[in-house]
């Protein structure tokens, strides 16, 4: 900022001194301090777009805790910075209002949903796996031997992680749970 | 000052994905411009606005599907600028055209000068709004949203000059191939506008997209106007000064 | 393209830019058709005809690239004298029991390989059994008995080799019956057939792309296949410029599959165990495909899988825990898994970012099967209405479920986003890309990493001594914990997925893996993404610093090559097709292959290379046998064994159509999946009530059932409502007004939809009568967050599913139209009762 205060930026003094009154004249202070605010950010983390399966390289800005931007990353040889409308909402889908932070649970017959803590849920969910688990456990099924149950089912999405369907795949074998299915299959 | 900068928009491979529409809007914080299904091809934007700034027409012939992305013209003569009584809209080092949202008063003179009707007022707030071709990148030296976000470079941003020798090397492309009805939109300094700093290669008539054929600037008289006005003033003032003078006797 | 994958389509518009000449044949005319050279129109469910018209123009017209195909393909071998083509059968092929509606592939074999497969009724009985669990995958090995060379014709005149079995089946393909069946006028057949072959050979490729909409049909590996037999007759498998691409809609469809959240398979394309056909390891690696080619290896593959599930606990003596494997007994799809739900087998279940209520079809029984649940667990970013149905279902609305009524106990987590967490999606391209972490997830938000080992870690504290128990007790479950949330570490779980060898250290290689448990593997395709203890998915050399084949950036499995089969893109001596087209080449005096990419090929195997007597794998392939996964290295214009629904593809009409199949006596695919239930009620065929083509598409604006768009204000606003497009010829027929509203009936349901009409939807002459297309768009939902609701769309569709992978048919049905809103209440099930019964 130009010293000589505020009085000294106004556009009327500026002008009079000389400067284009449609120009530099007309700044504010505001402006004079523009910058992206990419510069600002604390992080940038190399991301893949969530959306279809190209891959487009995204940046992740995230400043005091908060995601700032996400942007094209220009390095990608698959998408040389660019995002589709979907890849470059990437920033509201990830805080927006509507998304869910907290756990909810709906009791059997209830009309709304209740809080639960996410430990307490963790809990009672592996207590129904293994109850469910062992009340429908078929050891064999038309005389062959089977090891199975067929009372816990799972369907994921396909913007699972590798790692993530592998410990699924992983856990839910070893369960001996077979109705095993994904977004890849519909 | 900074070399001339603009907007190529070459609708010959626009996919009117709108990918510059939401990255617009990421980048700048511009507002949600409501959910209203037009039954107008797949536009339910409408047009540029205070919450659009980039706009997608899609224009449905018998065999063709044209699409085109609207934006702010930052034209090199720009009424919207003249017209500002507060030095909101002023001219950056980039030769674009820039509404400073902390100055503007909302007084709206700007919205009927522009004469593509591109500058709007928001309704919530009352001030002007529109493209900034993200002056604010710029000056980081980062190309405009939109135009970083675009799957096909269908928008381009770069230095004017660049840009327009670009266009006509397109231009030509297309002719040789056949596409007779390709022109170039805005990029004339001999227009009414004194040529735009965002340009657009389009494949029929301007009206089709939206676009006023002959846009002129409303302010094109202003400077004659002034003079008159002044010449007046002067003459008011020395009336007054004889008044004054008269009295003193 | 343009419209589902804007981004990946820049490069289609650079090769336009370049010369290349892009056709877009779609029953939609989409933003792709905007920018396409020549836009097709095609009828829903008839793109078989199509690619058979192709086929047939291409060997009638003898315009196949004859070198490839001899050397590279099975054009030449010979198939069992049993084998009865559909043109014997009017429709069939031989082995088919019409009580279960199944085929017994035997007879289907490579002369030579039938007697072996014919002698074992356990065999046979495999063959049904298979067909049944969905098990197709790993076939690319022909089985038990399987020899790498079976008898050929090399002159290609047998009247028994594939390639005149080939010419005999596809000659009634004609372009008359593109127009008759497709609604392609010849004239833009001709363009087609030319421009494709016109691109083909030594100098140039031609590439398919497809998505969906080839997928999603009683007969969709078959469309597949008539595309694969096309592009192997022209020579444009292996090749830059050439190949099939399966463009996916999810950012990690193809992780998937290949580290399956399937019910048929493990990791890396293996075969889940059947009751019936596999009692212990011997016995399974026995029955699981032939000893030549890659799947040779099987047993290093599975054997180290085992131990990485297993670890110290899995020994040679304990068959390294293979009994701890649970058993198929039939199809356990997502399908069967709904009817289970509404049956009560299916207790409890877990839906993991998908939303079946509104993205499966016949989305009444999806939410019917979910009401009937003990309890269901919903981990997402919102109130997806898979978790909310019980509040805000379409049941409720016409007192079909009632809250009050439902059971259902429902747990929802909520879920990180893919910048709160750290993991690697498989792309579309087969390529492996890290995303770093961003930042922690908000709130009680996790990642579904976290959710399973957690879960994990509490099921095995619940567990006893039981013996049903062990395995999940012995199961390697430890991985390294971080941060305050104790989130495992997905590198370490990314570095037991590429495996360890005997000194504990990451493997570089499938081909280091061992058949003795002295290797570990989590999934043997993407053994080397941990190579030399790098994450070499997280490898970020800028593209512009790099080759065009970019092959530092992320991994491509297998072994980071870019191209699959591409010795393909070599002669048979070793040397480039041509110079434009130079890929992968014999360097003879280094004495390996070397090229552009890795090669997909023994290093040093080299071209003259013929396998000796007896020899099994790889080494059992010659120099010359590029398709390194099959039992005898060839491209299969013919699949002797594998699929379900017959050898070659056929043309049989959706199980829903409007339009009488005049190729053959049979309407549909015979061996398609129905489920005949009052929950799916079908369309009668040729039904005056249903007349019109139903098909759905996306928008490039949304994102699937709209978890992930409908609730962005910046993306529901550029679609706000639900709308089906329809021609003024339609709309003047049933009195659509545009921007008004439609109502679009099936025997499922009704629902309503706002009108767009267009000029781009173009009816279609089909058996000269004028077929009209609705095509809707299925992003919409009555809540899940979402700014912006609407009917949905998959509500309307039925469930009839491919036989070999599951997969419903949900581009091709019919339906009705009526000018208005839908009826509410009982008043819209008075609707489809009238409809159903007329």
């Amino acid at each position: 900022m130009a010293d000589g205060g505020w009085i000294s930026r106004w556009p009327v003094i500026r002008q009079l001194k000389g400067e284009d009154g449609r120009r530099d004249a007309a700044r504010s202070a505001r402006t004079d301090a523009l910058r992206p605010r990419t510069e600002e950010a604390d992080t940038v983390a190399r991301s893949v777009c969530p959306y279809c399966a190209v891959g487009c390289g995204q940046l992740v800005y995230v400043k005091d805790g908060k995601v700032s931007q996400i942007e094209g990353d220009p390095d990608s040889p698959i998408s040389r910075g660019r995002l589709c409308p979907k890849g470059s909402a990437s920033k509201q889908l990830v805080t927006h209002p509507g998304r869910q932070t907290q756990v909810l649970y709906r009791r059997p017959y209830g009309t709304e949903w209740e809080r639960l803590d996410l430990e307490t849920a963790m809990d009672m969910i592996a207590d129904r796996v293994v109850r469910t688990r062992r009340e429908t456990w078929q050891e064999t099924h038309e005389g062959k031997e089977v090891r199975r149950t067929l009372g816990i089912a799972s369907l994921g999405g396909a913007t699972l992680d590798n790692e993530e369907n592998y410990l699924m795949k992983k856990l839910y074998t070893a369960l001996g749970a077979i109705q095993v299915e994904n977004q890849a299959r519909i | 000052m900074a070399e001339r900068m603009g907007f190529f928009t070459d609708s010959s491979v626009c996919i009117g994905c709108k990918a510059c529409e939401v990255a617009c809007k990421e980048w700048n914080g511009v507002p949600d411009d409501g959910f209203v299904f037009r039954a107008t091809s797949y536009d339910n934007t409408g047009q540029l606005g205070a919450d659009t700034w980039r706009h997608v027409a899609f224009i449905e012939q018998d065999d063709r599907w044209l699409m085109s992305s609207d934006v702010c013209k930052h034209c090199t003569h720009a009424a919207c600028l003249d017209v500002c009584p507060t030095g909101a809209l002023f001219r950056t080092e980039f030769d674009t055209v820039v509404v400073q949202a902390d100055i503007c008063n909302g007084c709206g003179y700007c919205v009927p000068a522009c004469p593509y009707g591109v500058i709007d007022r928001r309704e919530r707030d009352g001030r002007a709004w529109k493209c900034t071709m993200c002056y604010d990148r710029q000056l980081g030296g980062l190309e405009p949203a939109c135009a970083k976000a675009c799957p096909t470079d269908s928008i381009q941003f770069g230095p004017l000059d660049e840009l327009r020798a670009r266009a006509e090397a397109r231009l030509e492309r297309l002719h040789a191939d056949g596409v007779a009805e390709a022109r170039l939109y805005g990029d004339s300094p001999g227009d009414g506008v004194g040529g735009t700093g965002a340009f657009f290669l389009l494949l029929d008539e301007p009206e089709i997209y939206g676009l006023p054929p002959d846009p002129v600037v409303t302010t094109r008289d202003l400077p004659e106007m002034w003079w008159w006005a002044g010449g007046a003033a002067v003459t008011l003032v020395g009336a007054v000064a004889a008044c004054f003078l008269g009295s003193r006797r | 393209m343009a419209e589902c994958h804007p981004v990946g389509f820049q490069w289609v518009m650079e090769a336009r830019l370049r010369g290349a000449k892009v056709f877009h044949i779609d029953p939609r005319f989409s933003r792709t058709s905007a920018v396409a050279d020549r836009y097709l129109p095609i009828r829903a469910g008839s793109d078989i005809v199509l690619l058979g018209a192709l086929i047939n123009h291409v060997l009638s017209n003898e315009l196949y690239f004859r070198e490839y195909v001899l050397a590279y393909t099975n054009a030449a071998t010979l198939v069992s004298k049993r084998f009865q083509d559909t043109e014997d059968l009017d429709g069939l092929f031989s082995g088919f029991d019409p009580e279960s509606h199944r085929y017994d592939p035997s007879s289907w074999a490579y002369e030579g390989d039938e007697e072996s497969e014919a002698e074992t009724d356990e065999m046979r009985e495999g063959g049904g059994q298979h067909a049944e669990a969905a098990g197709s995958d790993s076939y690319g090995a022909r089985g038990a008995g399987a020899s790498a060379r079976p008898p050929s014709d090399p002159t290609l005149r047998h009247p028994r080799c594939v390639l005149q079995i080939l010419k005999r089946h596809f000659a009634r393909y004609t372009p008359e019956m593109v127009a008759e069946l497709c609604g392609i006028p010849p004239e833009d057949f001709a363009e087609l057939a030319e421009a494709i072959t016109a691109n083909s050979g030594r100098e140039r490729t031609t590439a398919w792309v497809y998505s969906v909409g080839w997928t999603q049909h009683s007969v969709g590996a078959q469309y597949i296949r008539a595309s694969a037999i096309l592009q192997l007759l022209l020579g444009n498998m292996g090749r830059p410029g050439g190949g099939i691409m399966a463009l996916r809609g999810h950012a990690s469809i193809q992780g998937s599959t290949d580290i399956p959240t399937l019910f048929n398979l493990l990791p890396g394309y293996i075969a889940m165990p059947h009751a019936h056909r596999h009692e212990d390891l011997a016995h399974y690696l026995e029955m699981e495909g032939a000893d030549t080619g890659y799947w040779g290896n099987r047993r290093s593959y599975l054997v180290s899988l085992l131990k990485s599930w297993w670890g110290d606990a899995a020994t040679e003596d304990n068959d390294f825990c293979f009994g701890y494997l649970p058993r198929l007994t039939g199809d356990h799809g997502h399908y069967a898994t709904v009817m289970g739900q509404i049956d009560g087998t299916v207790k409890g279940y877990f839906v993991i970012g998908e939303n079946p209520a509104v993205g499966s079809a016949n989305g009444k029984a999806q939410r019917l099967g979910l009401a009937n649940l003990e309890w269901l667990v919903v981990r997402d970013l919102t109130l997806v209405e898979t978790a909310t149905f019980w509040k805000d279902g379409p049941e409720l609305e016409t007192g079909e479920l009632r809250t009050g009524d439902i059971a259902t106990e429902v747990f929802f987590l909520p879920a990180a986003s893919h910048v709160e967490k750290e993991g690697t999606f498989t792309n579309t391209q087969r390529l492996l890309q890290w995303r770093e972490k961003a930042l922690d997830p908000p709130g009680e938000c996790r990642s579904d990493l976290w959710f399973y080992y957690h879960l994990g870690k509490r099921i095995r504290r619940r567990l006893g001594d039981d013996e049903i128990d062990r395995p999940a007790i012995e199961l390697t479950w430890d991985y390294p914990e971080e941060g305050e949330h104790r989130e495992p570490s997905a590198e370490a779980v990314l570095r037991e997925i590429n495996g360890t060898g005997p000194d504990g250290r990451a493997l570089s290689s499938y081909r280091e893996l061992a058949p003795d448990g002295s290797t570990r593997c989590g999934c043997w395709i993407y053994c080397g993404v941990y190579a030399d203890e790098v994450n070499q998915a997280a490898r970020r050399e800028p593209g512009s610093r790099q080759s065009w084949v970019a092959p530092e950036w992320g991994w491509a499995w297998p072994a980071n090559r870019r191209i699959l089969y591409n010795r393909a893109s070599a002669d048979p001596e070793g040397r480039p097709w041509s110079e434009r087209k130079a890929y992968i080449w014999w360097d003879a005096e280094k004495g390996e292959w070397t090229g552009h990419d890795v090669p997909d090929f023994d290093l040093r195997k080299p071209p003259d290379y013929e396998p000796p007597d007896g020899a099994r794998a790889e080494a059992a392939l010659a120099g010359t046998d590029p398709f390194i996964m099959q039992s005898d290295g060839k491209g299969w214009l013919y699949v002797p064994s594998g699929l379900s629904d017959g050898p070659l593809p056929t043309h049989y009409e959706p199980h829903e159509s409007p339009v009488l199949n005049t190729l053959y006596a049979r309407q549909s695919n015979p061996a398609r999946r129905t489920y005949d239930r009052p929950e799916n009620p079908y369309n009668p065929p040729g039904s005056a009530r249903f007349p019109y083509v139903f098909t759905t598409s996306r928008l490039t604006e949304h994102h699937t059932a709209g978890a992930m768009s409908r609730s962005l204000a910046y993306l529901a606003e550029l679609q706000p409502e639900l709308f089906c497009e329809v021609s003024p010829q339609l709309a003047a027929e049933v009195g659509l007004v545009n921007g008004g509203w439609a109502t679009i009936v099936t025997s499922r349901t009704a629902i309503e939809a706002r009108v767009l009409v267009t000029d781009r939807v173009r009816p279609l002459r089909v058996q000269r009568q004028i077929i009209h297309q609705v095509v809707m768009p299925y992003h919409w939902g009555y809540g899940g967050g979402g700014l912006v609701t609407g009917d949905i769309v998959n509500d309307l569709l039925p469930v009839v599913l491919d036989p070999n992978v599951y997969i419903q048919e949900s581009k091709a049905c019919t339906c009705a139209v009526l000018p208005g809103r839908r009826p509410r209440g009982q008043a819209l099930l008075d609707l489809i009762e009238e409809y159903r019964h007329g």
